[in-house]
């Protein structure tokens, strides 16, 4: 087809090597242009800048650490061609569990009137904990059943919720220690956002876990015929989207420094939006957490924006509905321009 | 004179249409993709009444011109005329309307339809009050199929069709258009010999009412059988038409490599060594039955048989992909259950699959990721982390040994050509330093001079100790390549015959029964 390609292909593959931009890049312009529109109508209409002003930035950044958390699981799930819808319910979960074991013993308890103040490490590891058993059923079913991933997550995304509802009869907990609420104060949130993309990166990139994933995504029968074990290599996959949830749970509860079955409703289709945003295709075998992480902090930015701008939170829904439509569209354009090339 | 797309289509209908030399003609055609002339000052013209192939290696550019003809694609430059009237095709629904249809390798049908609905759409008679008229739809197929003397069910729905009929849907569809023009896509690459015979005599028959056939194939022979005339093309450029009649087959592939292939089997006898895999009785349920075979190191058995016959099935359950339902497999004496292609894998057998597109190529990721991700399962990784630099550096080394044409290995699969894919999907398994080889339709839809490539590999592997099963569907590569025949027909085996006995009479005697 191409005789430019042979001529170069006879001396040696690697010869021609470019580095290209990474993928990240166009997101990343995105993400600055958003800001800048913000920082030109603040000036505007509000009559003080966007961006010079820390503490906004530092709000906007843990309100979205959250999502954040969540969002690198998923990001990992859509790379195998998948989708968690369970995150939200299992956040309000594992924030119910976590924090029932993390009230302070001066506090009025319901349901463990006689437990002494735990170290902090219990609660977090029981919420986290959960959260993996969450994944690791999403995933089971998944693999064994063949059940499409939209069913078995949105089967767990109900239950979850009714778990966390049913576990207080509705009741919030709160009166938690000190210990406990610690990694919800100040910074700590985004620090933990932070190590957990960095880790997920590392993993998707260097480790044959990464590897595999993206394989799975691309061609799961391929894959399944070069040897990788694509049942086991889900469960492995779901179980860490749903532990990273849980964590997310965690950080949650902390934040507030109480835990209601409410918490995290919609928070599943926020990290499904950052992740698609952050230039994930939904069809698999795609994706970097990078990405991710930049399609957070543009959903943080949008909202923080719109408040900054007095927006109504009406508009608010309504423009990031749109825009979520208009990252999906993009993606799509994106493989067709791929397929022509 | 140039006619937009919308008039021509009027002027079909009024019955005026132009007498023209040519059908269809295209000159001065170029295509360009970003980096990549596909096209370069191309000519095609096709005299009505015939059937026209067109040569040349993958990546010659055939399905680039293909589908400009069809609308697809629009050229950078030159010109296409219909019966003499220059056109601008905008689209493939265009295209059809100006008579010409095209006949995809991937069949698009619908397969939840029926026959009758599948043809009619977008054209469906109506009844008075708007519906659509089962019973005219009904009519109106059974007619076009007594014209192509096509036998089947416009009720059925096309899901329950083999391949070969969904073709002739295909067909009839095109032909229901009133299409002076069909474009065809290696539409026997998956039939039957009685199949094809049916073809042929179906586009022999569109041939005598006026119908210009274009006709992409890989076969030399069908190319003897059916065309009249062939274009030849070769890295983007027209090479030149002449009658099938007029040229030997070593003429043709002079023309598409522009260089002769001395010898397109490269066969040697190599030392033939212990019998490395033993397989007793093995059956998968309802597929195939008591297959029982040896292969010794260094030996290439090639496995003959028709579509059908269960051939492929015995493949994948040697690798696991279908475990057996009864039976045993042993390496070296000692049995194993194959379960998994993993456990395959790690007992060191490798297994290039039939469809590339389906169960080989990870088509969105490049060519380094594809090539390493069987070797993966237990070389160049420590606590868990892939050791970039040395996995690389042997896909490098494996890509330049097996002349992977690319740029670079960053290059995604799905940009190469058939050819190149395939090559590199057989990186992906030598990687892993197989003992037991399984190819299935090592060289299908891949060009002349890469199949001498492979051949030539595959010898090579075998003279180094490796056991070889080779599947194919072409019975010279079969009878070129293997040192015994093993010859299945639906889901037995029917014989084996040594390469000294072994003809295409004697194979096709065992295939067909």
């Amino acid at each position: 087809m191409d005789t430019n390609i042979a001529a170069q292909g006879t001396t040696s593959p690697l010869a021609g090597t470019r580095r290209r931009m990474p993928p990240e890049f166009n997101i990343f312009l995105v993400l600055i242009g958003i800001a800048l529109v913000y920082e030109i109508l603040g000036w505007i209409f509000v009559g003080q800048s966007f961006l010079m002003n820390s503490q906004r930035l530092t709000i906007m950044i843990l309100q979205v650490s959250v999502i954040g958390i969540i969002a690198v699981g998923v990001t990992q799930v859509i790379i195998t061609g998948g989708i968690d819808l369970s995150s939200g319910s299992v956040v309000g979960m594992t924030a119910m569990f976590s924090a029932s074991v993390a009230q302070a013993s001066t506090w009025p308890r319901a349901l463990y009137p006689s437990l002494t103040d735990l170290p902090a490490i219990v609660p977090i590891g029981l919420g986290v904990g959960i959260g993996l058993v969450a994944g690791f059923i999403n995933g089971s079913l998944i693999a064994r059943t063949k059940i499409p991933p939209f069913i078995a997550t949105l089967g767990m995304m109900v239950s979850a919720r009714g778990i966390s509802k049913w576990y207080t009869k509705g009741q919030p907990v709160s009166g938690l220690t000190e210990q406990f609420n610690f990694i919800g104060t100040g910074i700590w949130p985004v620090v933990v956002f932070l190590v957990v993309a960095f880790i997920f990166h590392i993993a998707l990139r260097y480790t044959r876990y990464g590897k595999f994933t993206y394989a799975i995504g691309a061609n799961v029968q391929a894959a399944r015929v070069s040897g990788i074990n694509v049942e086991a290599h889900l469960v492995k996959v779901y179980a860490i989207a749903g532990m990273l949830a849980g964590l997310a749970g965690v950080v949650t509860a902390a934040r507030a420094q109480t835990a209601q079955a409410g918490m995290g409703v919609m928070y599943e289709l926020d990290a499904i939006a950052a992740t698609v945003i952050g230039g994930t295709s939904l069809t698999g075998g795609v994706g970097r957490v990078t990405g991710t992480v930049i399609g957070t902090v543009i959903l943080g930015v949008m909202t923080s924006g719109f408040t900054f701008l007095r927006v109504d939170a009406y508009y608010q829904e309504i423009v990031k509905g749109m825009i979520i439509v208009a990252a999906v569209v993009a993606d799509v354009y994106r493989q067709k321009g791929r397929k022509k090339a | 004179m140039t006619l937009s797309p919308t008039t021509m289509a009027a002027v079909r209908a009024s019955g005026a249409i132009p007498n023209a030399e040519y059908l269809l003609a295209a000159e001065g055609v170029r295509k360009e993709f970003p980096g990549v002339v596909a096209l370069d000052d191309v000519e095609f013209k096709l005299k009505r009444g015939t059937v026209h192939a067109l040569m040349g290696e993958n990546g010659a550019g055939k399905s680039t011109l293909m589908k400009i003809l069809a609308g697809i694609y629009h050229p950078d430059k030159g010109s296409v005329k219909l019966r003499g009237v220059d056109i601008q095709l905008k689209s493939p629904l265009d295209a059809l309307e100006n008579g010409i249809a095209m006949i995809h390798q991937e069949l698009n049908l619908m397969p939840f339809m029926t026959v009758a609905e599948n043809i009619w759409i977008r054209r469906e008679p109506k009844n008075r009050f708007g519906f659509v008229d089962h019973r005219e739809m009904r009519r109106m197929t059974a007619k076009l199929f007594e014209r192509l003397k096509i036998h089947l069910d416009p009720d059925i729905e096309v899901r329950h069709l083999s391949v070969a009929n969904r073709q002739m849907v295909e067909i009839a569809k095109a032909v229901s258009y009133e299409s002076d023009v069909l474009i065809m896509d290696e539409p026997t690459s998956a039939l039957t010999e009685r199949e094809v015979a049916h073809l042929f005599e179906i586009i022999r028959d569109l041939r005598s009412q006026g119908i210009g056939i274009v006709y992409i194939t890989h076969k030399m022979n069908e190319l003897f059988e059916i065309a009249d005339e062939f274009s030849v093309f070769r890295d983007g450029k027209y090479i030149g038409t002449h009658a099938s009649s007029d040229v030997t087959r070593d003429d043709i592939i002079r023309m598409m490599v522009g260089r002769e292939i001395t010898q397109m089997f490269p066969k040697e006898e190599v030392p033939i060594g212990d019998v490395v895999l033993s397989v007793k009785n093995l059956t998968l349920d309802g597929v195939f039955h008591d297959v029982s075979f040896d292969v010794r190191a260094g030996e290439i058995l090639g496995l003959a048989g028709l579509v059908g016959s269960g051939r492929s099935n015995v493949a994948e359950t040697l690798f696991g992909v279908t475990p057996a339902s009864s039976g045993t497999i042993s390496i070296d004496g000692k049995e194993i259950v194959i379960d998994t292609p993993n456990t395959a894998i790690r007992n060191r057998m490798a297994f290039l699959t039939e469809d590339r597109k389906d169960t080989g190529c990870l088509l969105i990721l490049d060519i380094l990721e594809n090539m390493q991700i069987a070797v993966l399962q237990d070389r160049f990784v420590k606590g868990g982390f892939v050791s970039e630099k040395e996995v690389t550096a042997a896909c490098d080394d494996m890509s330049r040994k097996l002349r992977v044409k690319t740029p670079n290995l960053h290059e995604r699969i799905e940009n190469l050509s058939g050819g190149n894919q395939q090559k590199v999907l057989i990186g992906r398994w030598l990687l892993t330093n197989p003992r037991i080889l399984i190819l299935d339709e090592p060289t299908r839809g891949i060009d002349v001079g890469a199949k001498a490539e492979i051949h030539r590999l595959v010898t090579e592997l075998a003279r180094n100790g490796v056991a070889v099963i080779m599947i194919s569907s072409e019975m010279p590569e079969v009878l070129g390549m293997s040192d015994r025949i093993m010859v299945m027909h639906e889901g037995r085996v029917t014989g084996f015959l040594d390469r000294a006995e072994a003809t295409q009479i004697k194979v096709m005697e065992l295939a067909a029964r």
